[in-house]
């Protein structure tokens, strides 16, 4: 079985709204968010990626997860039939202020995409105690 | 990519279509239509590729008889701890199954299976006795 690898989160140049120059299907991978008490968990199904396939980008608020299926035809054979197809995945998420930029974490493992998105100090939670008065 | 022969044997389903590029939500507690596969083939064999990404490689079943193959297994849902939420759940998981029967008898001893990335790959070969054989025709 794999093991979880990292990748890199690039902060700045953004692709976004530009046309591709090269023809492949674009799928929008499913995905579940959860927020934990520091962070926010992205995980997102990208079958066929790992992490030289898998970019991942941050400009202002925006933050987009790019990933290309590299799947070999298997040679020798004949596609008899067929419910998937090959291509890239891309999908974009508005992200709060509350999220410490520098300190995102990404990790792939088993075509599956992990995101962790760390909350900033001042959207952390905080007890605050009564005082009797 | 698309290949080229994809497109003509595809079996199109729209609302397959729709919830991969939509992505409405479902909760489909045993997915009928989960993992996707793929069927190429060759004149020995049968190459199945499915997606099915984030499973355990040892709790992906496979079992083949004479020409049936089936695929199972489950996908664990993450486990939230105390005031964890989720703001958004659109993967699936929980068991599934799948069953294909293949136009010839598998020689189950030679069956091999690889799951990488997220995608499985079974190899089956046909059976000995099930592959095509050349006739002579003879003149006179």
């Amino acid at each position: 079985m794999a093991d979880e690898k990292s990748v890199q989160v690039q902060q700045g140049k953004s692709p976004a709204g530009a046309e591709r120059t090269r023809m492949r299907r674009i799928f929008a991978p499913e995905v579940d968010i959860y927020e934990k008490a520091d962070a926010y968990i992205l995980l997102a199904d990208m079958p066929g990626t790992d992490e030289k396939s898998i970019n991942i980008n941050l400009e202002n608020n925006i933050l987009t997860i790019m990933g290309s299926m590299d799947v070999k035809r298997p040679e020798g054979y004949e596609l008899s039939y067929a419910e998937f197809g090959v291509g890239d995945y891309e999908r974009s998420f508005t992200i709060t202020e509350a999220i410490d930029r520098n300190k995102i974490d990404a990790a792939v493992k088993d075509g599956v995409l992990r995101l962790t998105l760390p909350k900033g100090e001042a959207a952390k939670p905080k007890k605050i105690k009564v005082k009797p008065m | 990519m698309l290949w080229p022969e994809l497109s003509s044997f595809l079996r199109w389903d729209p609302w397959r279509e729709m919830r991969r590029s939509m992505l409405l939500g479902r909760a489909v507690p045993f997915a009928e239509d989960f993992p996707p596969l793929n069927l190429w083939s060759s004149e020995n064999d049968v190459l199945i590729t499915a997606e099915m990404p984030g499973i355990d490689a040892d709790k992906i079943d496979i079992s083949v008889m004479n020409d049936h193959v089936t695929v199972s297994g489950s996908r664990q849902e993450e486990q939230l701890g105390e005031g964890e939420a989720y703001h958004r759940q659109e993967r699936s998981h929980g068991r599934f199954s799948r069953s294909l029967r293949l136009p010839f008898r598998v020689d189950s001893s030679k069956v091999d299976a690889k799951y990488e990335k997220g995608i499985l790959k079974i190899s089956l070969p046909r059976q000995e006795q099930d592959k095509p054989r050349r006739i002579q025709i003879k003149t006179e």
